[in-house]
């Protein structure tokens, strides 16, 4: 439900980049961790974009796995479950997310007319 | 007409954390400390304020009530004669799930932040959306009550990991339910490793004081870990 909101951030984020260009493609990066689901997420963009430059944009979205890493034996390993325990220092092992909480616009794609003055 | 690609990278909530470390700026200001609760809805945000917000030793509470309609729980929290603020978020798209850092600054004018020590903000009740928002809280509180069952940190851990303290509520109720608090706390530190926990009853009584002294330990505190 969260994706409504998500939607208005990525169209914020774009708009801001965009610059009165029409955009056709918006690039995410988006990592496990944000609990999005991609055909949410696409479904309110289409709607919260419509009357910005996003109107009509593709979200390709990129889903990015979590992986943890323990600070404390520098193990990394990829989680399909919300656990956060070393598997090998197990509750005295110091646990930092080292991927999986992207919610990134990487790039866009933007339409202009070509520019004369240049040569 | 060509289409050219243009690289942001990004973090798409980062215009939110640019006006909640401006909200939080101006906490600073004025000396406030800034907690932002969350729960489900029904969770017992409210009645556990009722039980500290007007005895807190040295402390001179406020609250910021977040609801997407009425204000009920403002009314609740006012009749105890601390000033509270009501903030409904039905001007947004249908009634927004959650605060965000804008709404909490478009309120920052109506707040007596020079009579107050401690702000409380009662978030709107949701167990999603509000762990992405910063709002310019120095920490995060999270009630969960033990009849939403053991397994919510497991499906909710966006939240679960999103908060300084876990408020397990309703323990009064252990009794009468099948659910295991062992198992909740372990699906919590596998969630969460280590998070403060209080076991609390709003009903009951039972934990208020440890809770009431977290509340008056995060009004002075120089720096909470957020």
């Amino acid at each position: 439900m969260h994706e409504l909101s998500l939607s208005g951030a990525i169209v914020n984020t774009v708009e801001k980049h965009a610059a009165g260009r029409r955009v056709s493609v918006v690039n995410m990066r988006i990592g496990a961790l944000r609990q999005v689901v991609p055909d949410t997420l696409e479904f309110y963009f289409g709607f919260v974009s419509e009357g910005t430059v996003c109107e009509g944009a593709r979200l390709e979205q990129e889903l990015i796995p979590a992986r943890l890493r323990c600070a404390s034996c520098e193990r990394e390993w990829e989680i399909e479950v919300p656990v956060f325990m070393c598997p090998g220092c197990g509750a005295a092992g110091r646990v930092e997310v080292a991927s999986g909480d992207e919610f990134r616009v990487e790039s866009i794609e933007v339409e202009e007319a070509a520019c004369i003055a240049q040569r | 007409m060509h289409r050219t690609k243009v690289r942001i990278v990004e973090e798409a909530l980062d215009a939110n954390n640019t006006i909640a470390q401006a909200n939080r700026a101006d906490f600073d200001r004025a000396g406030v400390r800034v907690v932002n609760l969350m729960s489900a809805p029904g969770a017992g945000k409210t009645a556990l304020l009722e039980r500290v917000v007007a005895d807190l030793p040295d402390v001179r509470v406020g609250v910021l009530e977040g609801d997407v309609q009425g204000s009920m729980d403002a009314d609740r929290l006012a009749s105890l004669h601390v000033p509270v603020t009501q903030l409904n978020t039905d001007s947004g798209f249908g009634g927004e799930c959650h605060l965000d850092a804008n709404m909490v600054r478009s309120a920052l004018p109506g707040l007596p932040l020079d009579e107050i020590d401690l702000l409380v903000i009662e978030n709107v009740g949701n167990l999603v959306c509000p762990a992405e928002f910063r709002v310019g809280e120095d920490a995060r509180i999270m009630v969960s009550a033990v009849t939403e069952g053991e397994e919510k940190p497991l499906k909710y851990p966006l939240m679960f990991r999103a908060c300084e303290l876990v408020l397990i509520n309703k323990i009064d109720l252990l009794p009468h339910l099948d659910f295991d608090l062992d198992k909740f706390l372990y699906n919590l530190d596998a969630v969460h490793p280590g998070v403060e926990r209080i076991l609390v009853s709003a009903r009951t009584g039972e934990g208020i004081e440890e809770w009431r002294d977290w509340l008056a330990r995060a009004a002075t505190r120089a720096e909470v870990p957020a």
